[in-house]
């Protein structure tokens, strides 16, 4: 899947910084049909966690609700320099994963 | 009645007028030119100018990491020829389409990458809307962004362009309309909670909302199509070529703004 993240290369310790991801995919809903009437199966990313040198500072559980190609912000502190990992899975078991490294002064 | 000796030079000069009325109408540009952005509304403008949050820059970055993939031919990859796409690439997006040497006819930029794909990379061309080909094409086009466009009219694409100019001004579908209807005449309006834009393609591929996903300029004339209750042309038709000329011309001078994001 092809994803981007983006969060400052560096930052302070202490300092509040916001971490954006974008993943591509089509999150389909299971409620529409295709153009011979049949049901497109449910397949949305249901999971998403993010760990910052080992513990886990951000998850989100997701749902048909969630529209195409999910983008999703939120904030952390800044504590010491390492490697986010952001994982996700969808219903159809696919995972996908990205790495960025933070340095902090 | 005064009689007329030859009454055949007048017959045909009457035969012509009627035929081809002159209508100055069908060669003008909306005035001021104003891109499709700007009749999106506040959320999508937004959506657009956000590098990252731009969805379509998920189809971007893939064709940036394809651009330096070799697919199964002869081991070439595009940047073997091309090198830095940020250089090569400049400017190429604001020319399509046109007839390239080693083409016959028109091409778009999603039809020239797919003919270097096949003379140059001896490689299958990809096919049309697939996400491949529409990743390398919005970033090929992302490299001519802000560039103002400039289709070239000259005696090797002027009969495509008459062509295009000829379709966008003749009625079609059970709504029985033209292009020029809406476009030229009432953008800016209201249709249902929408305001009609002037028909650009200068952010194409584009990111429609209504897709949830991006697409080209052939898509979006297809569903065009769709709209007035007319038969589609199919992917890679002349006509959606000539069409996509004559709009390129009309919306020479605004700036490229691929990846668009639109309703």
């Amino acid at each position: 899947m092809v994803a981007r993240v983006q969060l400052p290369q560096q930052a302070r310790r202490g300092e509040v910084i916001e971490v954006r991801i974008a993943i591509q995919h089509p999150m389909e809903t299971g409620f529409r049909y295709d153009p011979m009437g049949k049901p497109v199966p449910k397949n949305v990313i249901n999971s998403l966690k993010v760990r910052y040198n080992d513990s886990e500072i951000f998850s989100a559980e997701l749902g048909s609700g969630i529209a195409a190609n999910p983008y999703l912000q939120f904030c952390t502190v800044a504590e010491a320099s390492g490697e986010l990992v952001f994982e996700w899975v969808d219903d159809n078991g696919s995972r996908g994963s990205e790495r960025a490294t933070l340095t902090v002064a | 009645m005064t009689s007329v000796r030859n009454p055949a030079p007048l017959l045909v000069v009457l035969l012509l007028a009627v035929a081809f009325p002159a209508n100055a109408a069908e060669l003008q540009k909306p005035s001021p030119l104003k891109s499709g952005v700007e009749f999106t509304g506040e959320s999508a403008r937004a959506l657009e100018k956000d590098e990252f949050a731009n969805p379509g820059m998920l189809w971007v970055e893939r064709g940036s990491k394809l651009w330096g993939e070799a697919p199964r031919g002869n081991g070439k990859s595009c940047a073997s020829c091309h090198g830095d796409a940020a250089k090569s690439m400049k400017g190429v997006a604001t020319r399509y389409p046109r007839v390239d040497p080693g083409a016959e006819r028109l091409v778009d930029l999603e039809g020239r990458i797919n003919l270097c794909r096949e003379k140059n990379q001896l490689a299958h061309p990809l096919a049309r809307e697939s996400d491949e080909l529409l990743a390398l094409t919005a970033y090929v086009a992302r490299q001519s962004r802000g560039m103002p466009l400039a289709v070239a009219i000259d005696e090797k694409s002027r009969a495509a362009f008459e062509r295009g100019r000829v379709q966008y001004n003749t009625r079609v579908g059970q709504m029985n309309l033209a292009c020029t209807h809406c476009h030229d005449r009432n953008w800016g309006k209201q249709l249902a909670a929408e305001t009609v834009s002037q028909g650009h393609g200068n952010a194409f591929p584009a990111y429609r909302l209504e897709w949830q996903s991006l697409g080209s300029l052939e898509r979006r004339i297809r569903a065009c199509y769709y709209g007035v209750r007319a038969e589609m042309p199919p992917y890679g038709a002349e006509i959606l070529l000539d069409l996509e000329l004559y709009l390129g011309w009309r919306a020479s001078g605004l700036p490229v703004e691929t990846p668009g994001v639109r309703r």
